[in-house]
């Protein structure tokens, strides 16, 4: 069906829902490589209007890819809820989003609507939004998860401790982990991408970190970021698995070049469950997504990379995570070229998947080839905190020293938690007083505190 | 003032990891040192992506260094904000490079190997290490009938269309690998059985980190030359050659 606008005398006509949605787009570099982004701003412009008066209920009566070639579509079209969509049926894109504004709309409200909601509907209003939408918005949508520990709460800010190594070596990942912990980072989870995803590795390394986790009785959750078939095969073997680790996408041929199904995702997460290793909760899925990886993958389908992306939520949303990262900044110029497009690319991602239900984090990152700087990075950073994220990355210096590229540091987070007053999740805060780290208040204690994390941690590290 | 950790206890650390550990704190940001000395890091890598490689200069090199005359070649990418934005261009061939390379193939035929010396994302990386590698490739690889192009706003897979032109059996791009903050010079070589435009990353193998702190030039050359070997035997490369997984991330940028 084709869609059109006509505004002071001039009259616009977009092709199919998949072509006004990529118009509609802010600029970023990806639509632009993928040939489907607006040929000027007027474009864009008139997209947007046309875009605003197109019925939510539209986006469940045309798929942006068909419901017989895509997987995901169907996952899509299958789960949704029409009772939850029911109070949303008469809203139009445009008042859908001042719907979201609206101060009667509160938190109870969105947690109700969102099975209703699809991540079509989510980018499409997303596209009418300035970047104070998507904060204002996002900070009302609330998803607290849990394993070991309590994940999104209100007033907090958990931090993944990421604690790369170029060749996994174990104590070079134990010393970060050792000092990411005296920073007080870690408890939405330490998670390490491995070098090599070799079973033996990653192995050796779910070993490591669990006997480390153990010793301490630190109340958080490890994780070897390592593809969901060496988990599944690492959990037959007996591995101490927390959590399935998968990168997904938002269609079924982002998914196969990802090496994985739906199908697999359910298995890992059944495996994993089986194995009742959290305490407080059964969350025990971790997924990452970042804009531009379908075109990467040549598996857009024509459809835009923020729709995609939002259609990636669909599939974490299915089985049930602890963590969802969109690692926004990592995949480099070609898909979002700077500073400003990063930005707003984080808050798009964080409000979708939010909107979604999901409990979002964010790895607000560049590369050295990306027009973008540490300050950018304190501008997202500051935004995501004031917009609610759940989590942030915490890498030693900011410098992950095996993916090359720049994240947030354990510094960045004791300045988003000194200037925004966001604290830990609630157990590993009562975890770092008792280990002599911080505080009652959440405060790091200085060089002279008698911390007990730094002297029974020899056995890690000669 | 900063507030500093106990140092022997973050030295003892350090010998274990180039990770950014230890920096010490001032209240909970960084120390001005440490400051001063990421931002010296990132300008040098933002120098190194942004560098351009000097062609004619490697051909130089590369002649005094007794590793044979070099063709050089230019991509459709015309200038570096161009390279950055369509890595589609950098897949592919100037007219005129084209031209250029079917004259040469014309007039010398075949060859066994192709050797793309490439810019990528980092000049820095095959101005230092290409001439040093390819000097130990030599001494352990049987390969002779072997034609050298040092190639400008390149992506690894525009070795597919020079190896093509050629009618090599093999070609090897070594090329400029995404910059890190602590190493702006990492050198990737790329392996590819029978060149053809529209190869995929999965029929390729790669030898990552290639640089004196990394993977030093001489373990680097070994493995290449096992590999040429192998693909030789094989008839092939890529997955089906030795499986390289990668981490759980995706990586776009290289191709």
């Amino acid at each position: 069906m084709a869609y059109s606008v006509s505004v002071r005398g001039c009259t616009r006509s977009f092709g199919d829902l998949k072509t006004l949605l990529a118009k509609a787009t802010p600029a970023r570099s990806g639509d632009a490589l993928a040939g489907i982004a607006a040929e000027n701003e007027e474009e864009r412009a008139l997209a947007r209007m046309c875009l605003a008066e197109v019925p939510l209920a539209r986006f469940l009566e045309e798929p942006v890819i068909p419901y017989e070639a895509d997987e995901v579509t169907r996952l899509i079209v299958d789960t949704h809820d029409p009772q939850a969509f029911g109070p949303l049926s008469g809203l139009t894109v445009g008042t859908f989003r001042e719907w979201l504004l609206d101060t009667g709309t509160d938190t109870e409200t969105l947690t109700r609507a969102a099975p209703g909601i699809t991540p079509e509907m989510a980018a499409a209003v997303s596209k009418l939004m300035r970047n104070q939408d998507l904060i204002l918005a996002a900070q009302k949508c609330r998803v607290v998860t849990r394993f070991r520990n309590t994940l999104g709460l209100p007033g907090r800010m958990s931090v993944r401790l990421q604690p790369n190594h170029p060749t996994d070596d174990v104590r070079g990942i134990a010393a970060s982990m050792l000092e990411g912990l005296l920073y007080g980072c870690g408890d939405a989870v330490i998670g390490v991408n491995p070098a090599s995803d070799s079973l033996q590795a990653v192995t050796r390394l779910l070993e490591m970190m669990n006997a480390f986790r153990e010793k301490y009785e630190a109340p958080t959750q490890t994780c070897v970021l390592a593809h969901v078939t060496n988990t599944l095969r690492a959990m037959e073997r007996g591995a101490p698995v927390d959590l399935v680790f998968q990168s997904v996408g938002g269609t079924e041929k982002t998914l196969r070049s990802f090496g994985v199904t739906l199908a697999q995702l359910a298995e890992a997460r059944a495996a994993a469950l089986e194995l009742r290793r959290g305490t407080v909760g059964d969350n025990v899925m971790y997924f990452e997504t970042g804009q531009g990886s379908a075109l990467s993958a040549d598996a857009h389908e024509g459809v835009d990379q923020q729709t995609c992306e939002a259609r990636a939520y669909a599939v974490a949303r299915h089985f049930e995570p602890l963590l969802v990262n969109t690692v926004v900044g990592f995949i480099g110029p070609e898909y979002l070229y700077d500073g400003k497009q990063i930005i707003r690319a984080g808050l798009e991602d964080h409000f979708c998947g939010k909107l979604l239900g999901l409990p979002m984090g964010c790895d607000v990152c560049y590369t050295n080839h990306a027009e973008a700087d540490q300050d950018d990075m304190d501008t997202l950073v500051t935004l995501l905190a004031v917009a609610g994220v759940n989590f942030v990355m915490g890498v030693p210096g900011a410098d992950d020293v095996m993916l090359n590229y720049q994240s947030t540091s354990f510094h960045d987070a004791l300045y988003v938690r000194e200037v925004l007053g966001l604290k830990r999740a609630p157990e590993f805060e009562a975890w770092l007083e008792q280990m002599g780290i911080a505080d009652e208040r959440g405060r790091l204690l200085g060089k002279s505190a008698e911390q007990k994390l730094l002297p029974g941690a020899s056995e890690w590290l000669s | 003032m900063a507030e500093l950790e106990p140092s022997d206890v973050w030295a003892r650390l350090r010998q274990w990891t180039p990770a950014r550990i230890g920096l010490g704190r001032a209240g909970g940001s960084l120390p001005t040192r440490a400051l001063l000395e990421f931002e010296l890091d990132h300008a040098r890598a933002r120098d190194a992506v942004h560098a351009a490689m000097d062609a004619e200069a490697l051909a130089r090199e590369l002649r005094a260094s007794g590793l044979g005359e070099a063709v050089v070649l230019q991509s459709q990418a015309r200038d570096r904000m161009e390279y950055l934005l369509r890595p589609d261009l950098g897949r592919m061939l100037s007219a005129e490079s084209r031209a250029r390379l079917s004259d040469f193939a014309n007039r010398v035929g075949p060859c066994e190997l192709a050797v793309v010396i490439a810019d990528g994302l980092s000049a820095v990386a095959p101005a230092r290490h290409a001439v040093p590698l390819l000097r130990e490739l030599q001494t352990v690889s049987g390969w002779t009938n072997v034609t050298m192009v040092v190639a400008n706003s390149a992506r690894v897979a525009l070795g597919d269309e020079i190896g093509e032109l050629l009618g090599a059996e093999a070609v090897v791009v070594l090329i400029g690998e995404r910059p890190g903050l602590s190493s702006p010079d990492s050198l990737g070589v790329y392996l590819t059985w029978a060149p053809r435009v529209g190869r995929t990353d999965a029929e390729r193998n790669c030898i990552s980190n290639v640089r004196p702190e990394g993977l030093p030039y001489a373990a680097a050359a070994r493995r290449l030359a096992y590999l040429l070997r192998e693909a030789r035997m094989l008839r092939l490369s890529g997955v089906r050659l030795k499986d390289d997984s990668g981490s759980g991330r995706f990586m776009a940028d290289s191709g």
